[in-house]
């Protein structure tokens, strides 16, 4: 990479140029944030500039800090770094930084998914000199199906136990995926309940103008009575906790690209597995990559050794970006 | 094959045994016969005939999806099935896939009828199958060629859901089923028939197996009402003598009769009608006790095609009899077990042969007598005892309550995780196979491999740090740095030239992560030569 635009510190990635980092781990005086998820917005930093979306899921998730935000493909200039957001597909409000100095142009992915899911917006190819990907499913054993396939089978499961007379708990992350599951069961029911943290995320979104089906909030009023034919969407971590007893009897679902494969689904112990995923699949990294032209590629967070061995082997220059955590 | 497709998804999605067995059943009331057969066959282990090896699957598959061969690997190591690791590597089709209108048995039978053709003509087979067949649908067919449905299904399970299919009796079916068939060579109609189940004469009855003993399980049960005996460790099997021929079925349900020519004179001596089960052991038959040779000298037994005079003078094999299922031809199973007992003692009186034994009753009068006994275990060269109810049936495969192992306990060594790999099935991507060391001056030097014993949670703490603390990559081999201590349990060692440190246990596995322990309390290279001094000559692999 421009080893001078960017360079790894013990606190993240950082622009000496511009004098910021992105997604740093440590607090510093100013940070730009992909997007919400807590492995990448830490709490503490002096400054923070991200999405216009990712905003209020900030202010919910952190409380209060001196934000900033941006549109997308709307220029800023920091210390005469050229600093710009384009659209990562993640989750909603999930960025790419593109940073520009001297001529030299590098860009973080963040995390980023190439199909549009609807919510979080289109991933945008940015061309670049330095590409830092994420590759978290980077095996060619991923390969997510269509997202109407997806739900559908999620549909028909929900219904097929509905008919049995079995609630069904979805296992999503509370903020992208639980937004996507509500919007995958939305057409065949209306009785969706959110766990709190999940509720919270939606309803930041849906005050930020976002269009999302309304949902009920799994609070501790909730009478058994009302609990019939309901979808649940709850962190993962609510697994066989008290919590959600009140939803007996009830079948469970993971959401996740983990699913993928059979070994992986059986060791969870929920009752069933939906490779759903909010990351690129092997075909949608090695499509991305490409398409940003990038003279470099370093390849973070998943399984880096592989994709930089094969973009090597296929003549893109790649290395592994090696996160000290 | 769909049906069976749809059967095998969902049991993957299922851990519950009645909804796996309802299932099942749901699957034998609407499949053809042919089909209930192969089902069977695939789920006890009876596999179709390998037309394929696997290098020419990965080959066909790496060039298809046009991947290196390295990276084939990284994804056979990250899946840990081979058969999935190439339904998940084709490209990804639409959902809605022509219905394939071969049947399972069909299928089988193309794939058998490969073995004759050339690897032109099985490429173009596979791939049009491959090109066809939707992502579940090719990973069942690529389990069809690489074998091993391991889908957490026992033979009882089976049995059970077939009963409510057909009208018979699940004991009846487990009958029927048990001993050597094989779809290839018997039709469903043919196994069932009550004609089929007199004439084969050969049809030994399901082994009755026990549960270990949980601890003081028994503390309250009244002694007297309990058999003890020596649990001798080599190879269950039943000895069966019917219409003036002869048997001998492994456990494993495997005819082994050929394979100990020095029993056949105590079954010829055995009146017609009789079945008895106990244990085959490799030992100096003179010997008024019972002082079993190594246990690798009796897998010599089984694994050698042609016996020589020189092994059957160097490992002789006796019977040790523990129960009897058949008398004068009749079924006597239900009878309880000091009844068949009683009659298995004056049979014993009528056999004249010294490969001839008959497992005596220990005698004790409480529980902690018992307790003390069982620590001579390996003194005596057994896994420790077995407890009968006196009034127990016998019952057909592994049941709690009137029969349980109370085995010796293990032996332990302290040993430091240095290498690890990513395990198979359901441990695909996580690191769970280990191998460990002891200290050897101030080195490491590896004594034993492991995978099991570690719950769920545990290996996913392992895994972590796996992760975090690799060292080096060989292949799919991570080097870690020296740090988990585990304590290792086995049930014995001897000397082998093959390990580089000169020993090889018998059964490791975990027994558990020793986090109050650093890799300076390991246990050393100079105890497991002390333990192998001790008993590596009376307890030998």
């Amino acid at each position: 990479m421009s080893q001078e635009l960017l360079t790894l510190t013990t606190n993240g990635l950082y622009c000496a140029a511009g004098d910021f980092y992105i997604d740093p781990w440590r607090s510093v005086h100013k940070a730009i944030i992909t997007h919400a998820h807590s492995d990448h917005a830490k709490a503490g930093h002096g400054a923070y500039l991200c999405h216009h979306l990712t905003k209020p899921l900030l202010k919910v998730r952190l409380g209060d800090f001196a934000y900033e935000s941006i549109e997308w493909n709307q220029p800023v200039t920091l210390n005469g770094v050229k600093v710009s957001l384009h659209p990562a597909g993640h989750v909603i409000g999930s960025s790419q930084v593109r940073v520009e100095y001297n001529g030299e142009i590098a860009c973080v992915s963040g995390d980023y998914k190439t199909t549009d899911d609807g919510l979080s917006g289109l991933f945008e190819p940015v061309s670049c000199h330095t590409f830092i990907t994420e590759s978290t499913f980077a095996l060619p054993v991923y390969q997510w199906e269509l997202q109407e396939i997806q739900y559908r089978k999620v549909q028909d499961w929900i219904l097929a136990n509905q008919a049995q007379g079995f609630n069904s708990v979805l296992f999503a992350y509370s903020l992208g995926k639980a937004q996507r599951m509500a919007t995958a069961v939305a057409p065949i029911t209306n009785n969706i309940f959110l766990h709190g943290s999940a509720a919270a995320i939606h309803e930041a979104l849906q005050k930020a103008g976002v269009s999302l089906p309304n949902i009920k909030k799994a609070g501790q009023q909730t009478e058994k009575g009302e609990l019939k034919n309901t979808v649940i969407i709850a962190p993962a971590s609510t697994m066989g906790t008290h919590w959600l007893k009140k939803f007996e009897p009830y079948r469970t679902a993971v959401c996740s690209g983990w699913m993928q494969v059979r070994g992986q689904a059986k060791r969870n112990p929920a009752d069933t597995g939906f490779a759903i995923s909010d990351h690129a699949d092997w075909n949608g990294l090695l499509a991305a990559i490409k398409a940003t032209n990038a003279q470099k590629v370093l390849a973070t967070h998943g399984f880096t050794s592989v994709l930089s061995r094969y973009l090597n082997e296929i003549g893109i220059e790649a290395e592994e970006l090696e996160y000290v955590n | 094959m769909n049906a069976f497709v749809t059967l095998i998804i969902a049991l993957g999605k299922t851990n519950s045994i009645n909804a796996k067995q309802a299932l099942l059943a749901e699957y034998f009331s609407s499949a053809n016969d042919q089909d209930k057969l192969w089902t069977i066959a695939l789920f006890t282990g009876k596999k179709p005939k390998r037309t394929l090896p696997a290098a020419l699957l990965k080959k066909w598959c790496a060039a298809y999806c046009q991947i290196p061969e390295w990276l084939f690997n990284e994804s056979y190591h990250t899946v840990g099935d081979l058969a999935e690791t190439i339904a998940l590597l084709l490209p990804a089709k639409g959902e809605e896939m022509t219905a394939s209108s071969a049947s399972l048995s069909d299928i089988i039978e193309q794939l058998s009828d490969l073995s004759s053709q050339s690897d032109e003509e099985k490429k173009a087979f596979i791939l049009q199958q491959w090109q066809q067949l939707d992502r579940n649908a090719c990973f069942v067919f690529n389990k069809l060629i690489t074998g091993g449905f391991r889908i957490g299904i026992s033979q009882s399970m089976i049995y059970n859901a077939l009963a409510k299919a057909i009208q018979k009796s699940a004991g009846e079916i487990a009958y029927l089923f048990s001993g050597k068939w094989h779809p290839t060579a018997v039709s469903f109609k043919e196994l069932l028939s009550k004609e089929n189940a007199v004439n084969e004469n050969s049809k030994p009855y399901p082994f009755y197996l026990a549960y270990p003993l949980e601890n003081s399980l028994i503390d309250n049960d009244n002694p007297d009402d309990w058999i003890a005996e020596w649990k001798w460790d080599g190879i269950r099997g039943q000895c069966i003598k019917r219409n003036q021929q002869h048997f001998i079925w492994s456990r494993g349900e495997e005819l082994i009769t050929e394979q100990f020519p020095e029993l056949h004179e105590l079954l010829l001596q055995l009146p017609d009608g009789t079945v008895v089960d106990g244990e085959i052991l490799c030992a100096n038959p003179t010997s008024n006790t019972i002082e079993p040779l190594p246990f690798a000298l009796l897998q010599k037994r089984i694994t050698r095609k042609r016996l020589n005079t020189q092994i059957l003078q160097e490992a002789p094999a006796i019977f040790v009899a523990y129960d009897l299922l058949e008398w004068n031809q009749e079924d006597i199973r239900q009878k309880p077990i000091i009844e068949r007992q009683r009659i298995l003692s004056e049979l014993t009186n009528t056999i004249k042969s010294p490969h001839f034994k008959c497992s005596t009753p220990i005698l004790f009068e409480n529980w902690e007598q018992l307790r003390n006994i069982r620590n001579q275990s390996r003194e005596n060269s057994t896994e420790g005892l077995m407890l009968k109810r006196k009034t127990s049936t016998y019952q057909s495969g592994r049941k709690k309550g009137d029969w349980w192992k109370w085995k010796v306990d293990p032996f332990t060594i302290d040993g430091v995780l240095i290498y690890a790999q990513k395990g198979h099935g359901r441990r695909s991507n996580l690191y769970t196979d280990y191998t460990f060391a002891v200290k050897d001056g101030d080195k490491l030097i590896s004594f034993t491999k492991a995978y099991s014993g570690l719950t769920d949670a545990e290996f996913k703490e392992v895994d972590a740090f796996v992760k975090k603390n690799a060292l080096e990559k060989f292949g799919p081999v991570r080097t870690v740095k020296p740090e988990l201590v585990f304590e290792i349990a086995f049930e014995g060692i001897s000397e082998s030239k093959r390990h580089k440190a000169g020993i090889a246990l018998r059964f490791p596995r975990m027994k558990r992560l020793r986090k109050d322990k650093s890799v300076e309390d390991i246990n050393t290279l100079s105890d497991l030569k002390q333990l192998l001094l001790q008993h590596g000559k009376t307890y030998p692999l």
